[in-house]
């Protein structure tokens, strides 16, 4: 009998500036599977752990958002190639916590991240405009990423929620700072881990697993934050979190909540939600 | 330099004199202002309940010119009730070219009536004739005859989306460009199926009555559109009032936060259109003489009264003390004084609270170490008057070059380097507008991409058009006024797609 | 900014005319040129152009234009009779009425100017010719010259010469500003004034560079048209050369005046242009030494205007003299 080997456990850490750094406050909350017991801690994030992924995220902004927009689709995509060869790993945390058919979750992911890769260099024809104006100039207008978002992710579905909101706000340029579903982190962070080692710069995707209520006033007043995602903020805190971004001007979107399986939850303006229109003239003279 | 250089420049012009430009103001007559004014709510103008009157004055004479009814809670209660009547019942219902074609007489009443909306714009606000007679009423009535063409063509405006209107837009507008900003907010909001309730600014109300007047003789439904006069309290209580589906705001960054937090949690749609800081950025390869207007149109169009005023001058170093001094010799030819006179450049500042704002900052300016300049000019006795000024000497830490000043007031900076002016001109929480002047096609295309600014003029300054969508980033708001983009704040694709708001 | 004359080095050998600049001086200066936004320069125009004059302002402006005004006839068919009555209207624009002023100058060409001259004398209208190979400017450069020294040896007060449009737009600068300064040589005593024939130079680019050369070539004006295209002075045009006359004056101290000639045919015009004049120049331009307007009809209609404005009456043609 060669003796029983003991399994190697994983240890879920935030994901900040490209790197897996523990709570600064040294907390850690237990998650459970779907009978009560103990699956794994996650990081419990702190306010300044939060002010880092902002900082974070603004200084990978200006790469990002100038890298160009065919390269961002192709990133995109790989992220989905590499979710693709860890299904059966995010399959298996999501039964884990309780989800049930988590392959169709999984499957259902990867599709979104290649359905936005692709509007990556396509959203500016929906959005963007040449206007008639009258007079010798040349007008248009085309979108730009509005900087740094602040996604709080929906509770349920973990995955598939995340993914649906997070791909359109980056695809465009933006970088994000997540807030990760606070009863199901872990499939967050074992996205982080497909983000660290596909092509997304540091920086450009932050995931924070902690309490949102702790989290979410302190995202919402951030005044380096341009705007806020509130698909996972609870009803109840929602006045209070777009009083809150009233204080820098947040853009703060609010969709509705669609069956995030249909293809309902996806949509270009998902995209052009998170971007500034910006017009330019210029005379046209000889 | 040469004997013949100095006997050429000794040469005198056998003949110098100053030409003064008679007097040619543009006459009064062609109004008719009312003693008095009720509130127009339901297709009628009506007493207010609140049973209270203000005095509009004109700024440049400080005389009266009529008293104004203030509209309290009930009156606004009343006005959101007539408007969410007439959608219900009418407005929403009618077909898309029926719509168009009330928003296309708007229009064309505006056209029939301009030179009246003109001089009544210039009586009540203070801007030149010659700004309300070629800007403000051409863009008013392009606007309405714009966005009527869209009343019935939205199925095309969104592709894969279905749009609905919303209901009830309350709308809350500013007094520098008082009929133009209701043209702005009426005209998409008509358009798209919605009702409204407009509340103008309380120095500047009498054009926006006027044109409820037109909006009686065009016979649009009654309700559809409904004017509250008043201040601050009127605003509130209109962008509270639980039955308005979409608040749009015009004004300043302070209140539009105060709007945001009163309008938090409620699920209403809103869209902000505040302050701006913009930075006009002239390289020394610039068209100069060009770029010296743009500069002057920049900042003291409509006495700089323009959220997006370029108030931030920067200079490349190389070119900057030719360009002050041709910037000085020009402020010099600004004709400061009537706004009815054709000849005006610059008129009266809007209020004498405005003026008390604008002396407080330049004050600022002086104390802070910036070297002020004022052309001489004769300023007019009575009235509220401020002189074209420009400050060099100034540094990003200055107030007057960090607050909005929306005044004729111009803050000077140098730069050295592409990178530099961007820094520096991105280095503002606003990001409203901003101006490039150089004649490098790739540096321009480099600088409008980095500039956060929602809208970008290179070569040209304060051009606006229907078209063309206007909006900030940053501080300076959120949405978009003016083109296809002006359409979606007021439509609801939610609800139409079948999602939960 | 490109003409940072001041930054020239000034040659030793002063060519007579030239200020100083040799011909490979104003090469650069000319290539250094501020650019002129076309849309720009247009709005400005017509924003001047806007201007509402009345009253006395336009009575001062209607006798202005008058005595800047260079009354022009340069037709194959002109006489010497042709010339007398054209002399005899410009001293006199109004028979009826002494407090219209004289004109500034006659304009006709060269072989006419002994007429002119005989008949101005003792008047303070001056006596304009054009030479230099008028309108075209391409006839051998000795051939040019001659004719100016001729036209002045005949009488001329002033010369109205061509800018060599050939050499100009095809780069020759050098040879394009040689030519003007020796125009100005040619000239003597006599005024020059360079005509840049904005019609043909296709941009406002090109009417600024070609300013700025002839000015440094020594032109004691530049002139917008010949009058002989159909597209003379224009508003734009003619804001650009002011623009680059006042930045001229600037940069040397010399003070080069501007006319404004080419379709010029109403009253309203004249004052729109005065009104540029006004607002880009300033006062000290405002007489007959720095600004003139050539034309031929343009004179009775100011005479209308100004009778009309003192009347209270719109006028009728029967009531001017036609000369």
């Amino acid at each position: 009998m060669t003796p029983e080997r003991l399994d190697v456990r994983k240890t879920y850490k935030l994901f900040v500036g490209g790197a897996f750094p523990r709570s600064e406050s040294g907390r850690s909350y237990p998650i459970h599977d779907g009978k009560g017991q103990v699956l794994a801690r996650a990081a419990r994030a702190s306010r300044k752990d939060l002010r880092e992924a902002v900082r974070a995220a603004r200084a990978a902004w200006r790469g990002w958002s100038e890298a160009t927009a065919s390269n961002r689709g192709q990133i995109l995509y790989r992220v989905a190639e590499l979710m693709e060869g860890r299904a059966d790993q995010f399959a298996h945390e999501l039964a884990g916590q309780g989800t049930r058919r988590p392959e169709r979750e999984v499957t259902a992911a990867i599709d979104r991240w290649v359905w936005y890769a692709g509007w990556s260099d396509k959203v500016h024809h929906v959005v963007g405009t040449v206007n008639p104006v009258a007079g010798p100039y040349f007008d248009f207008t085309f979108p730009e990423p509005t900087g740094v978002v602040g996604l709080v992710a929906p509770e349920q579905p973990a995955l598939l929620g995340l993914v649906s909101r997070l791909a359109p706000i980056i695809v465009s340029g933006n970088t994000a700072v997540v807030v990760a579903s606070e009863g199901t982190p872990l499939p967050a962070i074992t996205l982080a881990e497909v983000l660290a080692t596909s092509d997304v710069p540091g920086g450009v995707v932050n995931v924070l697993t902690g309490h949102k209520k702790e989290l979410v006033p302190w995202l919402a007043g951030h005044m380096d934050v341009n705007a806020i995602d509130l698909t996972g903020v609870p009803d109840h805190l929602v006045p209070e979190v777009e009083a809150t971004a009233a204080e820098n001007v947040k853009r703060t979107i609010r969709d509705g909540s669609p069956d995030f399986f249909s293809e309902a939850a996806q949509s270009p303006y998902a995209v052009s939600a998170f971007m500034e229109m910006k017009t330019v003239w210029h005379p046209m003279g000889a | 330099m040469t004997d013949q250089l100095e006997q050429a420049t000794d040469q005198k012009p056998r003949r110098a004199a100053p030409w003064e430009y008679a007097p040619a103001p543009e006459a009064k007559d062609i109004v008719t202002i009312r003693p008095r004014y009720g509130l127009f709510i339901g297709g009628r103008f009506v007493e207010p309940r609140s049973g209270r009157y203000f005095e509009t004055v004109s700024p440049s004479t400080e005389q009266r010119l009529a008293q104004v009814a203030e509209a309290g809670k009930e009156d606004v209660d009343a006005a959101v009730k007539a408007a969410r009547q007439a959608w219900e019942e009418r407005w929403r219902n009618l077909p898309g070219r029926e719509r168009a074609k009330y928003l296309y007489r708007i229009a064309r009443a505006l056209q029939d009536r301009s030179r009246e909306f003109a001089v009544l714009e210039s009586m009540d606000g203070g801007k030149p004739i010659k700004e309300s007679r070629d800007v403000d009423l051409p863009l008013a009535a392009a606007h309405f005859f714009y966005y009527a063409g869209w009343a019935d063509k939205l199925d095309y405006a969104f592709p894969g989306r279905v749009a609905r209107p919303l209901g009830v837009a309350g709308q809350v507008i500013p007094w520098n460009f008082p009929l133009l900003m209701a043209a702005w907010k009426l005209a998409p909001a008509l358009a798209c199926g919605n009702t409204a309730v407009l509340k103008p600014a309380e120095t500047t109300p009498l054009t926006a009555l006027l044109l409820a007047q037109v909006i009686q003789e065009v016979d649009l439904p009654p309700g559809v559109v409904n004017i509250v006069t008043g201040a601050g309290e009127t605003g509130a209580a209109l962008v509270a009032h639980p039955g308005v589906d979409k608040v749009a705001f015009t004004g300043s960054t302070e209140v539009g936060k105060v709007i945001r937090r009163v309008v938090a949690g409620t699920g209403k749609r809103l869209t902000l259109e505040l302050g701006g800081k913009a930075a006009n950025i002239v390289f020394d390869d610039a068209p100069l003489d060009q770029a010296v207007e743009g500069v002057v149109n920049g900042i003291y169009f409509n006495q700089g009264h323009v959220c997006c005023a370029g108030s931030r001058l920067f200079v490349q170093e190389s070119v900057f003390e030719l360009l002050l001094e041709k910037l000085k010799e020009r402020l010099q030819t600004l004709r400061v004084g009537d706004p009815l006179d054709k000849n005006t450049d610059v008129g009266a500042i809007n209020s004498r609270e405005q003026l008390e704002k604008i002396e407080e900052l330049v004050g600022s300016g002086i104390e802070e170490g910036a070297e002020i300049y004022q052309p001489e000019c004769v300023l007019p006795e009575r009235g509220f008057w401020f002189r074209p000024t420009l400050f060099t000497g100034v540094s990003q830490s200055h107030r007057i070059a960090r607050e909005e000043i929306f005044g004729p007031v111009l803050s000077i900076l140098t730069f050295r380097t592409p990178d530099e002016a961007l820094e520096k001109a991105n280095n503002t929480p606003y990001g409203l507008s901003a101006g490039v002047w150089t004649e490098k096609g790739s540096r321009i295309l480099w600088m409008t991409q980095r500039l956060r600014a929602g809208v970008v003029w290179a070569n040209t300054f304060n051009r606006f058009d229907p078209s063309s969508p206007f909006g900030g980033y940053k501080e300076s708001g959120f949405g978009r006024e003016g083109g296809l983009h002006g359409l979606e704040p007021y439509l609801d694709f939610d609800r139409a797609n079948g999602r939960r708001r | 900014m490109a003409t940072s004359s001041t930054e020239i080095e000034r040659s030793g050998a002063v060519p007579p005319g030239a200020l100083g600049f040799t011909a490979t001086q104003a090469a650069g200066l000319v290539a250094r040129t501020a650019a002129v936004d076309a849309v720009g320069l247009e709005e400005r125009a017509a924003s001047l152009a806007k201007r509402s004059i009345k009253r006395e302002a336009k009575l001062w402006a209607l006798d202005l234009a008058i005595r800047c005004m260079d009354l022009t006839t340069l037709e194959g068919a002109d006489t010497a009779g042709k010339v007398v009555a054209v002399c005899a209207k410009a001293v006199r624009p109004d028979p009826t009425d002494p407090s219209i002023p004289s004109v500034g100058a006659v304009c006709i060409y060269p072989l006419l100017v002994p007429v002119a001259a005989g008949q101005l004398k003792g008047t303070t209208v001056r006596v304009a010719s054009v030479a230099g190979g008028f309108p075209a400017g391409l006839a051998p450069l000795e051939e040019r010259l001659g004719e100016i020294r001729e036209a002045v040896r005949s009488g001329a007060d002033e010369v109205d010469i061509v800018l060599n449009r050939s050499a100009f737009l095809s780069g020759r600068y050098r040879q394009a500003f040689e030519e003007i300064a020796a125009s100005r040589e040619a000239c003597g005593d006599a005024h020059l004034k360079t005509i840049l024939e904005v019609g043909e130079l296709g941009s406002y680019d090109q009417v600024r560079r070609a300013s700025v050369l002839a000015m440094a070539a020594g032109s004691d004006f530049i002139k917008t048209s010949t009058g002989k295209l159909s597209t003379g002075a224009t508003l734009p045009a003619a804001l650009c050369m002011m623009e680059a006359a006042r930045d001229f004056h600037h940069e040397t101290g010399r003070r080069v005046g501007v006319k404004v000639a080419g379709g010029i045919r109403q009253s309203k015009q004249a004052i729109q242009y005065l009104v540029l004049l006004y607002e880009t120049l300033g006062p000290d331009w405002m007489g007959p030494d720095l600004f003139r307007i050539g034309a031929s009809t343009l004179l009775n209609d100011v005479l209308m205007q100004i009778a009309k404005e003192r009347t209270g009456r719109y006028q009728g043609p029967d009531y001017f003299t036609v000369d």
